[in-house]
């Protein structure tokens, strides 16, 4: 129960990463990664409606009925994904055009309720709110490495500046689906072969 | 408003090129969860495409009459998610109550299709693309049978190479999304017949 605030962040962060060690809120963390931009905005707006959902549902969860808590939990983060999408459309349109329907499947990513669930439900506000909040900036770093792989590769830039020096020739494939299952997969992989051999190491 | 493209069109193209999971990751969650067992993903495929037509159809009527009219289209979001909610938990007791053998079937996917992405998914991408009825309605039904195949064939795969010797850690999810980005590759090989966006 009283978990150090440092851990918190450590383990949303790297040992439990949603993305890589939970599988979880994959649709879209794939579906925007092919410029860095776009990853970023997508991971500050998603952070922001897991800490603030989290924030708000520990802060109710003695109020509310257990039977009912899917719906209010749902509606609780949809209120704050409009909040989002609002946002982005008014001060970032082109941005906000660009990831199209994913703002909206926000409501529906698995990072959010698993997190509503799983910590929100059985902690106080204020470490609910540092877990999810950092639960979104996990998933920012995961969003942030793939997308830095497609971009350099696939565009040859950086946040749209061209870094393509010596000038070789972009893939293509990189902008494609199939480079974003290619490169996740890689990481999962990486990491979870990591994973068992630190557990063998240290004796089963 | 609608664009002028024939619906049919948008039919095969929403299977083969524009394929839910393939181009647009959205069902990620389950398509990966539960393509261990050929026999359940096709279950959760069928009860897909049945709950993608139905609430794709009953939200192109809700936006068209309701939410247009009254000019709330922030609460969008809102409205979709309790439509797509209330009409799988009306499926459910109507399955159970009339078509038993049906509910055995499919039952146990229901309240997971709430919340795959791919349902509310296809809802925006038809009012962000301005379908007609028609166009809507065959959108939704090829966006379904697309990911009723792309899960098929991930769980064929899945279970042929239950037994073979892999690398440590690449077992499980990492082996899941290496076989979906190679299915991704393949079915690129038809754009050039029909894309739409």
């Amino acid at each position: 129960m009283s978990e150090k605030p440092r851990d918190i962040i450590k383990r949303n962060l790297f040992s439990e990463n949603q993305v890589l060690r939970g599988i979880l809120g994959i649709c879209s963390s794939l579906a925007v990664t092919n410029t860095m931009k776009n990853s970023l905005v997508m991971g500050l707006g998603l952070s922001f409606v897991t800490a603030l959902s989290s924030l708000t549902l520990s802060a109710m969860r003695n109020a509310i009925p257990h039977r009912v808590r899917m719906l209010v939990q749902t509606l609780v983060i949809a209120v704050y994904v409009i909040f989002v999408d609002l946002l982005l459309q008014a001060y970032l349109p082109d941005i906000s055009k660009q990831l199209g329907p994913y703002v909206g499947l926000i409501i529906t990513n698995c990072i959010i309720m698993g997190r509503a669930e799983a910590y929100a439900q059985k902690n106080p506000p204020v470490p609910s709110m540092l877990d999810g909040l950092f639960a979104g900036l996990g998933y920012t770093l995961v969003l942030m490495i793939i997308s830095l792989i497609r971009e350099v590769l696939g565009f040859g830039s950086i946040f749209g500046m061209n870094v393509n020096l010596i000038g070789f020739e972009t893939w293509t494939i990189m902008i494609m689906p199939p480079a974003a299952f290619f490169i996740i997969g890689g990481l999962i992989w990486w990491l979870s072969a990591r994973a068992a051999k630190k557990a063998a190491l240290t004796g089963e | 408003m609608a664009p002028n493209i024939n619906p049919l069109i948008i039919f095969l193209a929403s299977i083969i090129t524009s394929n839910m999971v393939l181009s647009n990751f959205l069902g990620m969650c389950s398509y990966l969860s539960v393509s261990s067992e050929y026999k359940t993903a096709n279950g959760l495929g069928m009860a897909v495409t049945l709950v993608l037509v139905l609430t794709t159809v009953l939200n192109w009527a809700v936006y068209t009459y309701v939410i247009l009219p009254l000019e709330i289209v922030y609460l969008q979001y809102i409205i979709f998610i309790m439509v797509i909610a209330a009409l799988v938990q009306i499926l459910e007791m109507g399955m159970d109550r009339y078509t038993p053998d049906l509910h055995a079937k499919l039952g146990i996917f229901l309240p997971l299709i709430t919340v795959n992405c791919a349902i509310l998914g296809v809802t925006l991408f038809m009012v962000i693309r301005h379908y007609n009825f028609i166009q809507s309605l065959l959108f939704a039904l090829g966006s379904g049978l697309g990911w009723w195949l792309a899960i098929n064939m991930l769980a064929a795969i899945r279970e042929k190479m239950a037994n073979v010797k892999l690398p440590p850690g690449l077992k499980g999810p990492g082996l899941s999304f290496i076989i979906t980005g190679i299915m991704a590759m393949a079915f690129i090989g038809f754009s050039g017949i029909f894309t739409i966006q």
